[in-house]
């Protein structure tokens, strides 16, 4: 399956400017309400917060204690927790879905992780930042260096993200791993929906993040 | 061995100690403590013999009491009434001066006017536990059947009896559902132990520096202090009431074991380091020639006075029994299998008693059930006393947990 056959969602406020990340604006679009919801790599428990708004029950793991303290303070339900190891911990089918939101790029193994979201959850919800991205690619082709952006600040040698890969990369291994794509939205740098009809090319070379509603593929 | 009172005053390890100062001579007699047993400072729930108390070790105690205080006013709902377990040494004394000891209560930092556990919002219960002897019914109170003291003729307790009979003086209080259940150490083995027996009553659990089973080294440093109590020849078989006295060095030597495994390296090199105590140079003898060693001293000697030494035998062999996965077939998950409280666990870095892998396979089983969990480490190097020392972070998060609950439970605040 290619990006352009999934539709991108209808409504979802745009920019960043708001209460809320743009990317978490999506993911909470893509929830439905009254779920149950595991947000893998929750950090400060900001996407949490806006599910409980709408009355979703979510629940969360944070690998930096600070991050973990911060939403427990805030009466959200996290525990601290490594997605590369304590997901294996998890029931299948806990959760309705299971979120990863600008993590799996610093996960140890991205395709496990995968399964396991899959596993554990009915559907998951994958965010990440596009390496693809036409500025990451102008860094590394005129600037000769890794790419920085304002969102990625780290250096190469100090980044928690050790498993960089563009949305084209990301939809070969949902092929490889039998994942179904239900909906896909790529973001622009100022966090707007690259517009619809476009060849997935396009979304690969602008969109600066891009989220994924994922379901498991028949025929396993 | 006379163990000494020197001149190190140390309620807290990480107390305000700025160094070496003097302390009161301890006016508490043995007669004050042994009657706090059968006529304890507290309200008094008795049960008859038509209410026994039925025992793990399958014995039904009767007739039998327990000592409890309350805070704060019970609401209309009856949905407000938060119950607070105590550790091991513990008592039902949490927020108000003890009656022995003059101290304040042992939990002020976290129960009080102000505090997380605020009596102006809950309705707030502690009891001394089965077993206890600060007026629960226990080896040191009077056997109805001789007129003597139970001494080693009390039945063994366990974790589960402790919780049976709390539950028993819920219930005697009007009480069905508790808006929470609180404890840390032995207090938290409680928590678990209510959330396992009578999911449906407890609507919050916090659960502190604990675990879900005792391990070998706990059990390990616990049969050390029993065995140090036992070899005091005060202790005479356990009988030592008839004898009019009670083993108090051996009782000592056990808190000061016990006291190390509180603690970590770390802050007892921060607050004593090598420092020696009211001398310059070594005297080459065995007084307490280390600051480290007179504050361990005084522990001992502060704890025997309102301590009994063979309530300390039972209650330490209630942990070393608790173990919630072999009441459920080995799988833990099982003991909270569809359950609906809200859980908060909290762990501390530097506890070496309760590790935070403890806490961590608690939370790994609670997610496998499904529970809704919240779970904190929280950094300090102040060991496994640091859930009963000032540790704002500790605070904030219980605080934000119980409103939490509170909101979803219904509970109106207007603080």
């Amino acid at each position: 399956m290619s990006v352009q056959e999934v539709l991108p969602l209808n409504g979802v406020a745009t920019g960043s400017s708001g209460q809320f990340r743009a990317d978490h604006l999506l993911v909470a679009e893509m929830v439905k309400p009254g779920s149950k919801v595991l947000d893998v790599g929750c950090g400060e428990g900001d996407l949490l917060q806006l599910l409980e708004t709408r009355g979703i029950d979510g629940r969360g793991i944070e690998l930096s204690r600070e991050g973990v303290n911060r939403c427990v303070a805030k009466g959200l339900a996290v525990v601290q927790g490594d997605a590369d190891t304590d997901l294996v911990n998890y029931p299948d089918d806990a959760f309705d879905y299971v979120i990863l939101s600008q993590t799996l790029q610093a996960t140890r193994q991205p395709r496990v992780v995968l399964e396991n979201l899959l596993r554990i959850g009915r559907r998951a919800i994958v965010s990440f930042p596009n390496f693809g991205f036409w500025k990451m690619r102008l860094q590394l082709l005129v600037g000769g260096h890794m790419p920085r952006t304002e969102n990625l600040p780290a250096t190469w040698y100090d980044t928690a993200n050790i498993h960089f890969c563009t949305i084209k990369d990301f939809v070969q291994l949902c092929d490889e791993i039998n994942v179904k794509m239900e909906r896909s939205v790529a973001l622009d740098l100022y966090g707007r929906p690259v517009p619809l009809n476009l060849p997935w090319w396009v979304w690969n070379m602008f969109g600066e993040q891009a989220v994924f509603l994922l379901s498991r593929g028949g025929g396993k | 061995m006379q163990v000494a009172i020197t001149r190190l005053i140390a309620n807290e390890v990480d107390g305000q100690m700025g160094g070496v100062k003097s302390i009161p001579s301890p006016a508490i007699s043995a007669d004050e403590r042994s009657h706090e047993v059968d006529h304890p400072s507290s309200q008094i729930a008795h049960f008859g013999a038509e209410q026994p108390l039925r025992l793990d070790c399958g014995v039904d105690l009767t007739p039998f009491q327990i000592a409890y205080q309350t805070y704060g006013e019970l609401n209309a709902d009856r949905s407000n009434a938060v119950l607070i377990c105590h550790a091991l040494t513990g008592d039902q004394h949490v927020a108000n001066v003890h009656p022995v000891t003059g101290k304040p209560g042992w939990w002020e930092t976290l129960v009080g006017p102000g505090r997380p556990i605020d009596p102006k919002h809950y309705f707030i219960i502690c009891s001394n536990v089965i077993g206890g002897c600060m007026g629960s019914t226990g080896p040191a109170s009077i056997n109805p059947a001789t007129g003597k003291v139970w001494g080693l003729d009390f039945p063994v307790i366990t974790i589960p009896d402790m919780v049976r009979a709390q539950a028993m003086l819920v219930d005697r209080l009007g009480v069905d559902t508790l808006f929470a259940v609180v404890g840390g150490s032995m207090g938290g083995m409680q928590v678990l132990q209510w959330t396992a027996a009578y999911p449906g009553r407890v609507f919050s659990a916090l659960a502190i520096a604990c675990s879900t089973r005792h391990s070998a080294q706990n059990i390990a440093f616990h049969e050390l202090g029993r065995q140090a109590v036992m070899a005091d020849p005060d202790w005479h078989g356990g009988g030592y009431a008839d004898h009019g006295i009670h083993p108090h060095r051996g009782l000592a030597v056990a808190r000061m074991a016990a006291h190390i495994t509180y603690l970590s390296d770390a802050a007892l090199h921060r607050k004593f380091g090598r420092r020696m105590q009211d001398r310059e140079l070594p005297t080459f003898s065995f007084d307490a020639e280390f600051q480290v060693e007179s504050y361990l001293r005084y522990q001992g000697s502060s704890f025997v006075e309102r301590f009994d030494a063979n309530s300390y035998l039972y209650l330490t062999r209630a942990m070393d029994y608790f173990d919630i996965a072999a009441d459920h077939g080995g799988v833990l998950a099982k003991a909270f299998a569809g359950i609906a409280t809200r859980f908060c666990v909290v762990s501390f870095t530097s506890d070496w008693l309760f590790p935070t892998s403890e806490s961590r396979a608690l939370v790994h089983a609670l997610n496998a059930s499904s529970a809704r969990v919240s779970f904190a480490e929280i950094e300090t190097d102040r060991g496994h006393d640091a859930f009963l020392l000032d540790v704002p972070e500790f605070f904030d998060i219980s605080r934000a947990f119980l409103q939490s609950a509170g909101k979803a439970r219904g509970l109106t605040r207007d603080g």
